[in-house]
């Protein structure tokens, strides 16, 4: 936990000196008539971020947050892989809704974490992949108007806005 | 009057009860509370006209708050932030076999403190309005100071993350077209996602509902063991009639829950975690709390359900939510064209008395559903985590993606929930990121009016006696931390 809080702060530390130099792209003074420039905002809070990122290393270093004094692991050791696995499973199925579309994702995700993760039976598995993108789509294309994207998947559902639509 | 005809409206009557039912779902499922459970269900409301979506998102928060006692005993795992006092003492009672008790206490103890702080919002707000028209845009400023500073004052001994977690809120607030001047601004790697801004729905539901599920998969990785409870109308009945025992320590938890409500950026989780250790020091029996003293159950969960509606309270008077939740509720009333602040008791009375009566009605039905359906509702937490958790992943991405419709947005719901699981490890309180989200276009905005108008001077927020007044309180909740802090040390030092 301990050596977490430092990589965290570190980490932090160079995310705002980044916005910083990013917010200074705009004007960061005093514009006559106009008042503060535009990038004054974001570069002075910026730089309270990055302050702040000085203060938790002091902190960490005199150990006096608590965090900074925990002998605890960062990670829970028997949690570790399925968080891991989650994140991992969850980047694939963002990725791959620009390829195959949100409605052929969402089912091969699901399935993966019920049937694979899970450990549930075949038919449960396959009942709970495929009724949560047929509820969605009822749900969001046709009750909402709100359409989810569908990557190449698209022409498939010409038959279908030409039925509810 | 007027109120109560609006709300008792068929559609507006339904979306209460539905509200209240869903919230209570939404409260009971470890992983989702009010603040993700409202932003993801934001999009659903474009389907019914404003005030019917604004009852209804009420009504989830209610029903959320009443929910959350659910897990919170049966579970042992806080249904929602808002209910972690509440397994101090539901949970034991719970494992000694008197389930059936804790929630009915609860239920009772919620809707006495729903009901309270409702006669109380009744009262207050439209004073408060009228004080609030005076308002200019340094008092504005002045008053998001003071939310900011009331996270400082109240977020514990680690100032510079509760710092750092208000200041980037308000830098990604900053993101895209800059209000004034129009030139586009903190666009990463020139990606067009980033020239219509960060939604604050995309920080939220990444925060609370991807890194609020990691957690939850982290924490109960043990397993958890849901507890037996009988019920039946006898009980029920009993267990109501008992509440009698405890009335004094649910209105002091009503009463201290609604304050701490109105502060704002406080919200319902210090609100019930402080009604609880007032409860414990006033305890002729102080040694039994920890241990299954119904008291521990009635004194968070009374001051829960008022400090929802103390929220409430500076969010449609002033324009500044009192919890994260209530920030979302300010987020969606702007989508629908509803612009919070003292002119919305002038231009929309109809509105804001519609929503006042549904608290009312919402207050009840969640009571009555709750009593009713609480085996239903533990029948439901029976269902495997490993199916919750993937559906509960679904909803966030989806829900997140309706708002804006940009996949560029679900990336970034992504990173903030990683990235926000990670830092909520070491800490790092971030539901001051998602105020400073919401409220940042309105801080910046009324911070530039006021230099423009002192020609650069910062004496504007000080001479002016409403926002010199404002902005002296918060500097005193800025400095009295850092100075007990300083005490302290020094005390360590000479010890």
């Amino acid at each position: 936990m301990r050596r977490a809080e430092l990589v965290m702060a570190l980490a932090l530390g160079v995310l705002s000196a980044y916005l910083m130099v990013k917010s200074a792209e705009l004007p960061i003074g005093w514009i006559p008539r106009e008042g503060p420039g535009g990038g004054a905002f974001p570069f002075w809070l910026s730089a309270g971020m990055l302050v702040c990122c000085v203060l938790i290393v002091l902190r960490w270093v005199l150990r006096q947050s608590p965090v900074s004094r925990s002998a605890e692991l960062y990670f829970n050791p028997a949690a570790r892989g399925t968080v891991m696995i989650v994140i991992i499973a969850l980047t694939l199925m963002i990725g791959s809704i620009h390829i195959i579309g949100i409605y052929f994702a969402i089912p091969l995700f699901l399935l993966y974490y019920v049937r694979v993760i899970g450990r549930h039976n075949w038919l449960l598995s396959l009942g709970v992949s495929i009724s949560a993108p047929v509820i969605s789509f009822f749900f969001f294309e046709i009750a909402l108007h709100i359409t989810l994207p569908k990557g190449y998947s698209e022409p498939l559902f010409y038959p279908l806005y030409d039925i509810f639509l | 009057m007027l109120g109560f005809g609006i709300a008792l409206e068929p559609l507006n009557l339904a979306l209460v009860i539905f509200g209240c039912a869903l919230g209570l779902f939404i409260g009971a499922m470890p992983g989702l509370g009010s603040v993700n459970g409202v932003a993801i269900l934001l999009p659903m409301t474009f389907l019914v006209p404003p005030t019917g979506a604004i009852i209804f998102l009420a009504a989830i928060y209610y029903g959320a708050m009443y929910g959350g006692a659910i897990s919170s005993i049966m579970l042992g795992i806080p249904g929602a932030s808002t209910a972690v006092a509440t397994t101090f003492d539901g949970r034991p009672l719970a494992l000694a076999g008197k389930a059936d008790q804790a929630l009915i206490t609860a239920a009772g103890a919620s809707f006495i403190g729903g009901t309270v702080s409702v006669v109380l919002f009744t009262l207050f707000a439209p004073p408060l309005a009228e004080v609030a028209l005076a308002f200019g845009s340094a008092e504005e400023f002045a008053l998001m100071m003071l939310a900011f500073a009331t996270f400082i004052g109240l977020g514990g001994d680690d100032i510079p993350k509760t710092l750092f977690s208000i200041c980037i809120g308000l830098v990604l607030s900053a993101v895209g077209l800059d209000i004034i001047s129009g030139e586009p601004r903190l666009i990463f790697g020139g990606l067009p996602g980033f020239f219509h801004g960060i939604n604050f729905l995309v920080l939220a539901i990444g925060i609370y509902g991807i890194g609020e599920m990691l957690w939850t998969i982290e924490s109960s990785s043990d397993g958890v063991k849901v507890s037996q409870a009988s019920f039946g109308v006898g009980r029920i009945v009993l267990h109501l009639k008992g509440l009698k025992n405890t009335l004094k320590t649910t209105l002091m938890g009503s009463l201290l829950g609604y304050f701490v409500g109105i502060l704002p950026a406080a919200g319902a989780t210090p609100g019930s975690i402080m009604a609880y250790g007032m409860a414990k020091t006033m305890s002729k029996d102080p040694d039994s709390f920890g241990k299954g003293n119904i008291e521990g159950v009635a004194a968070p969960e009374s001051a829960n359900n008022a400090a929802s509606t103390g929220s409430m309270l500076p969010m449609l008077t002033l324009g500044i939510p009192g919890s994260p939740t209530t920030a979302i509720l300010l987020g969606g009333m702007v989508i629908w064209g509803l612009e919070p602040g003292p002119m919305l008791f002038v231009e929309h009375q109809d509105f804001v008395w519609a929503l006042i009566a549904s608290l009312y009605v919402a207050n009840l039905a969640a009571m009555l559903i709750n009593l009713a359906f609480i085996p239903a509702f533990i029948a439901i937490l029976r269902t495997p985590f490993t199916i919750l958790a993937p559906i509960i992943f679904v909803l966030c991405l989806v829900g997140g993606y309706a708002p804006t419709q940009s996949l560029h947005d679900i990336w970034l719901m992504l990173i903030f929930g990683v990235v926000g699981y990670l830092m909520r490890k070491l800490d790092y309180p971030l539901a001051p990121a998602v105020l400073a989200i919401v409220l940042g276009p309105l801080a910046e905005t009324s911070m530039r009016q006021a230099l423009i108008m002192s020609d650069g001077s910062l004496m504007i927020f000080f001479e002016r006696p409403i926002s010199g007044t404002i902005m002296g309180i918060a500097i005193v909740l800025f400095v009295l931390p850092a100075a007990k802090i300083y005490r302290s040390s020094i005390a360590r030092k000479n010890n």
